[in-house]
């Protein structure tokens, strides 16, 4: 039995650090996520929150520090490998493939899941037709679940903000992961997209119970959403606590606040 | 005046009209000669999609499959081995791209890694030359080069064997890319490098995929060329034909390549034969690069590429 199964955390970072040349992106961030929570990471412009989702999803490398998921260390694997263990993730800028139909972009998604032959699939008969079309129903349950169902044959490129950030909620979805890392789901959406959006990844944490890490900036999203924030600054952890207690914590109000907010 | 109109505009078309067998064999002539430009430009574009590289070493690949096919031959490897064997040396030749060219350029500029092209281009000629030695060589695949006829219209053996096995090859390849999970994960790369490995494509493996596609494209085009022609250095010429084809059919589109490759040579077939004597003939050598520009001016991005718009 591992430790995840023993109920160890799922996600373990323990003293990571990230430089880039002489700046210091990460220093020493440790952080522990259980099965099933979600945690929000907030902090200022610039204090490491995408450099930490990076380094966890394998596009950095920490040059000290460990991973470790699932009671596994993964310190060092490259995304792809990251990504067949179960961890999925969105972009700060939505990445989306652009020239493809929403229902290709989200069928990618399940590219890990699918195994066979070139010729069959090219031929697009027997088994490979079969899982094409298991495939295809699995695609249209999320499509179902996320609302999108107007616009699946639409190139992602031409639709607007909101709607490709929920596209590439699908497609992290369609890999069915274990972990899900959310960069800013909500950036510039309006406060009917943000409270959509707050509906369905409170959703996927209940129905499918996935563990959920995202960055966010808005507070109320945070607060209402979020099982524990952790707060990053200048590249440091300077707090780790359920919402209520972040709301009154002495450093992250410093923090966002300025220090002289009492004197 | 009216003479200059009616020469260009009506005796044409009266001749065309006035023999319909002939008309026919000049349109399959042009089939022909598009599905061949069509197959060099498919190299092209797979590369281009999958990993932005404007790929100039595509030509000089047709022509080192083609030499190294005939090479095999001509030391008595039995046909299907030979093709075998080239096979798996196009096969290497893309492994060893992946690992010694495109590997130590991640992310580096597009204009860096299309210098490497053309360095590889280099390689390639003198590489191929060296192994196989530089004379004109025939390349026989035991399909004759004679001609049949069908309601009174010629057809030579050679060009539809080569013909048919283009189609067949452009829609298996138009089908891996729109059917297979492969193909999909080609198109994937092809938009979006960091998404692409976020959802567990390794690039490597793409690159890999890619350039062997490309190169079996290439053995294929080195085939039906070589034989038709010869396999000599020109041979490594017909991708500058391949440019105005994807010109027409957008850098990033495989149908847009295959019909670019036939709009283009039947395009040129018809001209040459119909209107070539009004100019003095040779108007199979600019007519590609004449629509072309065309295009350049009314359709940057070619009949099927998306529409590049921008926002201020």
């Amino acid at each position: 039995m591992s430790r995840a199964e023993a109920g160890g955390p799922l996600l373990e970072v323990e003293g990571v650090s990230v430089r880039f040349g002489a700046l210091i992106a990460l220093n020493r961030v440790s952080l522990g996520v259980a099965r099933e929570e979600v945690v929000a990471i907030i902090g200022p412009n610039g204090a490491g929150k995408t450099t930490l989702l990076n380094a966890i999803s394998g596009f950095y490398h920490p040059y000290e520090g460990r991973i470790a998921f699932a009671g596994r260390d993964r310190t060092h694997l490259r995304p792809p490998d990251v990504a067949a263990l179960g961890i999925a993730r969105t972009f700060q800028n939505v990445a989306l493939f652009r020239g493809m139909s929403v229902l290709d972009n989200i069928m990618t998604g399940r590219l890990l899941k699918m195994r066979g032959s070139f010729l069959l699939e090219a031929l697009y008969w027997g088994p490979a037709r079969r899982q094409e079309l298991e495939h295809r129903a699995a695609v249209e349950r999320i499509i179902d679940f996320l609302e999108i169902q107007g616009i699946r044959k639409t190139p992602a490129g031409r639709l607007p903000y909101g709607l490709q950030k929920r596209v590439e909620l699908a497609r992290a979805l369609a890999a069915e992961p274990t972990l899900l890392l959310l960069d800013e789901p909500m950036a510039g959406m309006n406060v009917e997209e943000k409270e959509d959006m707050c509906r369905f990844i409170l959703d996927v944490n209940q129905e499918f119970g996935t563990t959920i890490v995202l960055i966010e900036h808005d507070m109320g999203v945070v607060m209402d959403i979020s099982d524990r924030v952790v707060v990053l600054d200048y590249g440091r952890k300077i707090a780790d606590a359920p919402p209520a207690e972040i709301r009154s914590d002495r450093a992250v109000l410093d923090a966002y606040l300025g220090v002289a907010h009492e004197s | 005046m009216v003479d200059v109109v009616y020469a260009v505009l009506v005796a044409p078309f009266k001749d065309m009209a006035g023999s319909p067998a002939f008309l026919v064999e000049v349109l399959i002539g042009g089939v022909f000669a598009g599905l061949m430009y069509s197959l060099v430009a498919l190299g092209f574009v797979l590369i281009f999609k999958a990993s932005g590289v404007f790929n100039f070493a595509q030509g000089v690949m047709v022509l080192f499959a083609a030499l190294t096919l005939v090479g095999l031959l001509e030391r008595g490897v039995p046909v299907v081995l030979a093709l075998a064997l080239t096979t798996a040396v196009m096969v290497a030749l893309a492994f060893a791209i992946e690992r010694f060219v495109l590997r130590p350029l991640v992310n580096q500029e597009h204009i860096i890694l299309f210098m490497a092209t053309i360095g590889l281009n280099f390689f390639l000629e003198g590489f191929g030359e060296m192994l196989w030695g530089a004379n004109v060589k025939k390349l026989d695949i035991g399909i004759p080069d004679r001609s049949f006829v069908v309601r009174g219209v010629q057809i030579n053996e050679l060009e539809l064997t080569a013909a048919v096995t283009a189609a067949l090859l452009v829609t298996l390849l138009a089908m891996f890319f729109q059917k297979t999970r492969i193909g999909r994960a080609l198109r994937a790369v092809a938009d979006d490098h960091e998404a692409a490995l976020s959802i567990g494509i390794p690039l490597k493996t793409i690159w890999v995929v890619v350039w062997s596609v490309a190169g079996v494209v290439a053995i294929v085009a080195g085939l039906m060329w070589g034989a038709k022609s010869g396999v000599q250095f020109s041979l490594s010429l017909i991708a500058l034909k391949a440019l105005p084809v994807l010109i027409l059919g957008g850098f990033e589109s495989v149908p847009g390549a295959i019909v670019g490759g036939l709009i283009i040579g039947i395009g040129e077939k018809v001209g040459e034969v119909y209107w070539g004597p009004l100019v003095g003939g040779a108007i199979e050598n600019w007519f590609a690069y004449v629509l072309a520009l065309a295009f350049l001016l009314a359709r940057p991005q070619g009949l099927f590429g998306e529409k590049i718009i921008e926002r201020v």
